[in-house]
């Protein structure tokens, strides 16, 4: 029998002050379910390529729905019951709050496993983690966005935003590079860019078909028709590592400012509140730290790129 | 905190009563090495005397008390088309008995990583919230470096500390529990003489450190020497089995997997310890691994233990209780890497092949 002054009484921490508080979503860390996520309801699905599915997300409680708010850059941990969460960047614009759209490639077991679900699907998101694209220092500047390949799904959110922010942008140069012209994805937007928004589209792809009339070749190619003003331009860079080292490369060599360049990086997550460590670059995370990064810190940040 | 001073007789009872009345966990041996000498493991114990309060040190830390290598964090109950996520932050009452300065020192930085930080583990905090601990100051391992990483004493992170003072236990008290649950044993206020030999204690172990590290400036060495070639060459001895990470006291790295119970009503998320050397450590969807070589690995490895994450603001996590050397099947010991890396003659001796010339 133990001897009932020795026991130890138990704590209950869920009793605690900061647990029993209402939510505070802007401080998600004084939450204490933070591995519980907001029930999701997929209300719509695009296949935009063989590989790439446009899933249009809504959160079922309007309560949560009304208090998720997102900046352009940032990701979200997506999770499907029994096959496990994937980082996944918000592609859709932070002013809406109706639905979130996620451009997913069919890459590993829960993408796979994603692509058999059907509308009205339950999933559930956590976040939104990470840093963000600094919109408010960017504006009064001109913007060069690159993306190659899905690199365009993290751009579209700060695209978005510039969108519905026009005046306070000069020039807004967007270059996009894909390895084939199937491959281009939110093609249908394209031409609302261009002729509503004035953002100067430049696309090109690796290896062309009959039917492509554009450009061919590698996305650096790009820069010989643009003119950057190096004093008043801001970088938005997201592709595969490859493209940064000679993207941000060249950018370096023209002359913009470190601080001015931006680059989304992508890493293997398991929990995305900087603890399971899998997305360290360097010394840094990915998921509390990042995605976003200006050029200087990964720079410094050995193997980053 | 509260000093007392409590003969070993006593606290032999103390304990007893402690472990009688909980569930504990305490030295125990479980093996002998090839060499004959003892195998020691935190294991379940039910009364005083299976406790091997001698000991030297146990192959395995204490974290996995905290950090069990497999753990369930929720659960999804299914309904039709619709689920239900099941989470509950329950832990019950653990006793620790016998944790060496270092092994407190580690759940200090565990402390620090998993809860004040950024989303503190719910998990974590629980059980941590609900551990007794008792640590005991022990000599020195001949392979022991705490001291070079500052952490063969320790001041927070325990309930109790007994340095042993030859007759008694100096007993240094920092939780309430522990002082109410003394006041049931006898013990006195330590006079002259017990200070006297708590200090002479103490020097002796500050004396009997066989190994040192110098880890002066050791961040920015790193950082340095990040294409040194010695990592190539100790990643070429390295086997990738993640042994290091299981032993650390203060590894917490994890990978998240969820699965489906085999009456497909329900699915389960688990967390289980994993280890940075372990080859898909960092493959992204894809199949692009950031690190595909070993010694990117265990560079890595050595990055997080002895530079911490110095753009954070962070502490380094090793500390110095060398059981991933003692650990290591090919024989990798952070003493030698380090030593390399500072590029000492004697240590770039120890490895079989010799260093590649530096350009």
């Amino acid at each position: 029998m133990p001897d009932m002054r020795f026991v130890i009484p138990r704590q209950d921490i869920n009793c605690e002050d900061f647990a029993s508080s209402a939510p505070d979503f802007n401080r998600r860390s004084e939450m204490m379910n933070t591995d519980r996520g907001f029930r999701c309801r997929i209300t719509n699905i695009v296949q935009l390529t063989e590989l790439e599915k446009l899933f249009q997300i809504r959160i079922v409680d309007p309560a949560e729905r009304k208090l998720f708010r997102f900046k352009p850059g940032q990701f979200l941990m997506l999770e499907l019951p029994g096959y496990g969460d994937v980082p996944i960047s918000i592609s859709s614009s932070s002013t809406n709050h109706e639905f979130l759209e996620l451009c997913i490639r069919k890459a590993g077991h829960v993408t796979s496993a994603l692509f058999t679900v059907e509308e009205g699907a339950y999933v559930a998101i956590r976040g939104p983690f990470g840093s963000s694209f600094p919109m408010d220092e960017m504006a009064g500047h001109n913007i060069l966005l690159i993306a190659g390949g899905l690199g365009i799904a993290p751009l579209r959110a700060p695209l978005f935003w510039i969108n519905e922010h026009r005046d306070r942008f000069l020039d807004v140069n967007l270059l996009y590079g894909a390895k084939e012209p199937s491959q281009l994805l939110f093609t249908w937007q394209f031409e609302e860019w261009e002729m509503i928004n004035h953002i100067r589209l430049h696309t090109i792809v690796e290896h062309d078909d009959a039917a492509w009339r554009g450009k061919t070749g590698m996305i650096t190619d790009l820069f010989n028709d643009i003119s950057v003003d190096v004093k008043k331009s801001y970088a938005i860079v997201c592709g595969p590592p490859i493209m940064f080292k000679f993207v941000c490369g060249y950018l370096d060599k023209l002359g913009i400012p470190m601080n001015r360049m931006f680059v989304s990086l992508e890493r293997r997550m398991h929990c995305g509140m900087g603890k399971c460590c899998r997305c360290m670059v360097g010394s840094t995370f990915t998921c509390i730290d990042g995605p976003v990064f200006d050029y200087w810190s990964v720079m410094n940040l050995k193997e980053a790129i | 905190m509260i000093y007392k001073v409590i003969s070993k007789k006593e606290f032999r009872r103390f304990v007893d009563a402690l472990v009688k009345s909980n569930n504990s966990f305490g030295p125990r041996q479980v093996d002998t090495d090839s060499q004959g000498s003892p195998v020691y493991q935190f294991k379940p114990v039910q009364s005083v005397e299976e406790i091997a309060f001698d000991y030297t040190a146990t192959a395995s830390s204490a974290k996995h008390l905290l950090l069990p290598f497999r753990e369930e964090l929720s659960r999804f109950a299914f309904h039709g088309d619709e689920w239900e996520q099941q989470t509950s932050y329950e832990a019950d009452p653990v006793v620790l008995v016998g944790l060496r300065p270092c092994d407190i020192s580690a759940l200090n930085i565990l402390d620090d990583v998993l809860l004040n930080s950024h989303f503190p583990s719910p998990y974590y905090l629980a059980k941590r919230k609900n551990t007794f601990v008792i640590g005991m100051d022990h000599l020195p391992l001949p392979d022991c470096f705490c001291k070079s990483m500052n952490h063969h004493t320790v001041t927070i992170g325990f309930n109790l500390f007994c340095s042993d003072i030859g007759e008694n236990y100096y007993l240094s008290i920092n939780s309430s529990k522990a002082f109410n649950f003394l006041k049931e044993f006898e013990t006195r206020e330590p006079n002259h003489d017990d200070n006297c030999l708590l200090v002479e204690r103490r020097k002796l172990i500050q004396n009997s450190f066989q190994t040192e590290i110098d880890v002066t400036a050791l961040p920015s060495i790193l950082d340095i020497e990040f294409d040194s070639p010695v990592w190539e060459k100790w990643g070429q001895k390295c086997l990738n089995c993640g042994t290091c990470a299981m032993v650390c006291p203060s590894c917490y790295c994890y990978s998240l997997t969820e699965s489906f119970d085999t009456d497909l009503k329900g699915a389960r998320r688990e967390k289980s310890l994993y280890s940075c050397n372990l080859v898909d450590f960092a493959v992204v969807a894809g199949g692009h691994n950031f690190r595909p070589k070993n010694g990117d690995r265990l560079k890595y490895r050595y990055y997080h233990q002895h530079r911490g994450f110095a753009e954070n603001g962070n502490q380094q996590i090793c500390v110095g209780c060398n059981r991933c050397g003692r650990a290591c099947l090919s024989g990798i010991n952070p003493k030698d890497v380090i030593n390399d890396l500072r590029m000492e003659k004697e240590s770039c001796l120890i490895c079989v092949s010799s260093s590649p010339a530096r350009i």
